[in-house]
């Protein structure tokens, strides 16, 4: 029997009441389809305040369909169709009333390729302010977003080169700067680390670690330890083909301890031990 | 060609080196590629050199005056082409201007999902049928349907804001005006097609990015897109400049040919480039070697707009890299 026969939502694994409370964002997401294609179903999760909600599953199942959802990225895609809500902060972000442009200043997003502007460094972290008609004083809240984000010594003496002349992981590191630049109030985070060496990883993990302190955090990842080091929160997403196509789904969601260790669900236990992947 | 064999006992191995021919025709073809290369230099050297030997007894008998004199008179043997100069760059950079506007505006328009792709591509293949049309057929359109389009208009500039220079002359029919809308539609295709290419090189996930950060279309467009095509923007307006300073049959029907230096867009006025299409058929003698030596301002220019802006690109793309 294939892994993949086995389809049944797990719908009341999540969002247990008291995690709601405390949810930033709380999606109830029936169903995703990219034109007549149904990519994803029958997906309710909590992003919880302040902590590191962690999506993990088989490439394909949805993971960044989803995470894209949730600021309305995927609205650039014509042929993109939700049904269901996607509460932030207790407002439904597809209601009729609500600008995609407004959200995506609120919840941030860093993609899986590191894609500064072709502008100097300084710039790049500043982009957001200025969009957003900051007032302040930007060279401080440059340099902090830069240190936050663990770049500041490295780039403190060339802030007007071209952000495009860094190494990968720097570039990374400086999306993250420009993201968090304005203090948004969620982070999305699609695979950050995937294109990038193990060093830049660990650096972006503990610069994540870091930022929950004042963020809320979601990040997708396909790498399970990763999900280990950093997550509270595991989203665990598979996919089913009983319905002709491939269509992803959340299977398990609770405490990162839980997920690994006590999995209720067999897919997930059988995802956990490296069965497939 | 002695290379080396790394054989191996077993001969399993499929790994073998490159044949003879294989390496003949590798020295072939690159030697071939030299040489055309070298070809283009040589035969550029070779136009400069044939027409600098035509010159020469111009450029002895008139020297720098040449440059600075706005007279051209075949019978009392005074020439000079500073009014050209003006003329050409005038209407060179004010064409720039206008097919830049509206140059980078198609380009905007087809590349950043106003139209569908397959409407987009139809506005494409139509702008660049622009280029296709021959120069004399601008130069009769511009006769017969751009002036007296104009007339009214530069008249009521002339009368009402007269005092503003470039509207300080009455119409004259062929003037810098007609000419210079004429040259700017000509120019368009090569600022919109290079911009084009330009906008449709940036990444998705810069567009992505921009999003991301919250911009709307409009902010994605102006502070991301545009700041990101720069360098292809300003390839697009150096081909362009290039592409105005040398056009002459058009130029030659409405410009006038007039040894005037004016602001005015209403006076008549001459080119480099039409100069010497109107005036060679009848020069002779000293006059044709007076021409000869307005070709090479005329080269000199064009090679000195090429080469600078290359230059600008080579500096800017190295800031880019560091
Ligand atoms: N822009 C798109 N258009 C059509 N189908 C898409 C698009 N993006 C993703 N998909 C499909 O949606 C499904 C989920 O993709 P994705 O969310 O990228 O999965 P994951 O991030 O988990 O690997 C896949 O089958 C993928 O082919
Ligand atoms: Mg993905």
């Amino acid at each position: 029997m294939s892994v993949l026969d086995i389809a049944r939502p797990a719908t009341d694994y999540v969002a247990p009441q008291k995690t709601v409370a405390a949810a930033a964002i709380d999606a109830r997401i029936s169903e995703i389809h990219y034109g007549k294609f149904l990519a994803v179903r029958d997906t309710n999760i909590a992003i919880e305040k302040n902590k590191i909600t962690g999506f993990i599953g088989p490439s394909g199942c949805g993971k960044s369909t989803v995470l894209r959802s949730l600021n309305r990225m995927n609205d650039l895609i014509p042929s993109f169709r939700l049904e269901g809500q996607v509460q932030f902060l207790g407002q439904d972000i597809y209601a009729r009333n609500i600008d995609p442009v407004v959200v995506r200043r609120h919840i941030g997003m860093v993609f899986q390729q590191p894609n500064p502007f072709s502008m100097s460094i300084f710039e790049n972290v500043a982009f957001g302010l200025r969009l957003n008609r900051y007032k302040g004083d930007y060279k401080q809240r440059v340099e902090y977003a830069l240190r936050r984000a663990g770049l500041w010594d490295e780039v403190k003496d060339k802030l007007k080169e071209n952000g495009l002349a860094l190494s990968g992981g720097q570039q990374q590191r400086l999306c993250i700067a420009r993201a968090i630049a304005t203090e948004p109030t969620v982070l999305l985070m699609d695979e950050p680390c995937s294109a990038l060496d193990p060093i830049a990883t660990r650096i972006i993990e503990e610069l994540m670690l870091d930022l929950k302190k004042d963020y809320t955090v979601a990040i997708v990842t396909h790498n399970m330890q990763q999900a280990m080091r950093v997550a509270d929160t595991t989203a665990f997403f598979s996919v089913d083909i009983s319905r002709g196509g491939r269509t992803g789904f959340l299977c398990e969601a609770g405490d990162t301890e839980q997920i690994f260790h006590d999995p209720k669900q067999d897919l997930t236990k059988r995802y956990i031990s490296g069965e497939f992947s | 060609m002695s290379s080396t064999d790394f054989k191996q006992d077993s001969g399993r191995s499929a790994s073998r080196p490159p044949t003879t021919g294989d390496i003949i025709a590798d020295r072939v073809f690159r030697g071939g590629a030299y040489a055309a290369g070298a070809l283009v230099v040589l035969l550029l050297i070779y136009i400069l050199w044939e027409i600098g030997f035509r010159a020469m007894p111009a450029i002895e008998r008139y020297g720098f005056g040449f440059l600075t004199s706005a007279v051209w008179d075949p019978g009392q043997e005074k020439f000079g082409v500073l009014a050209e100069i003006w003329g050409t760059l005038y209407s060179s950079v004010l064409a720039l201007v206008i097919a830049a506007f509206f140059g980078v505006g198609v380009a905007i328009f087809l590349t950043q999902d106003f139209l569908d792709a397959r409407l987009a591509q139809v506005f494409r293949t139509v702008i660049e049928m622009l280029a296709a049309i021959p120069s004399v057929v601008y130069g009769l359109w511009g006769i017969y349907v751009v002036i007296p389009a104009l007339r009214p208009v530069a008249g009521f500039l002339n009368e009402t804001f007269g005092w503003f220079p470039m509207f300080s002359s009455s119409f004259s029919g062929p003037s810098m005006a007609p000419a210079v809308i004429v040259l700017a539609i000509m120019v368009l295709p090569t600022v919109a097609a290079i911009s084009q290419d330009a906008f449709s090189l940036i990444p998705y996930k810069t567009k992505e990015a921009a999003f991301g950060m919250g911009t709307t279309r409009w902010e994605a467009i102006t502070k991301v897109m545009i700041p990101t095509a720069t360098s292809g923007i300003f390839a697009s307006l150096v081909l362009g400049f290039g592409r105005a300073l040398g056009e002459t049959m058009a130029l030659a029907m409405l410009i006038g040919n007039s040894n005037q230096i004016s602001w005015s867009l209403f006076s008549p006025a001459n080119t480099l480039a039409s100069l010497l299409a109107s005036q060679f058929p009848e020069a002779s003698g000293i006059e044709t070697q007076a021409l000869m030596y307005a070709a090479i301002v005329l080269l000199v220019i064009s090679l000195a707009v090429n080469v600078v802006g290359t230059l600008i690109m080579a500096m800017s793309s190295k800031q880019k890299v560091g």
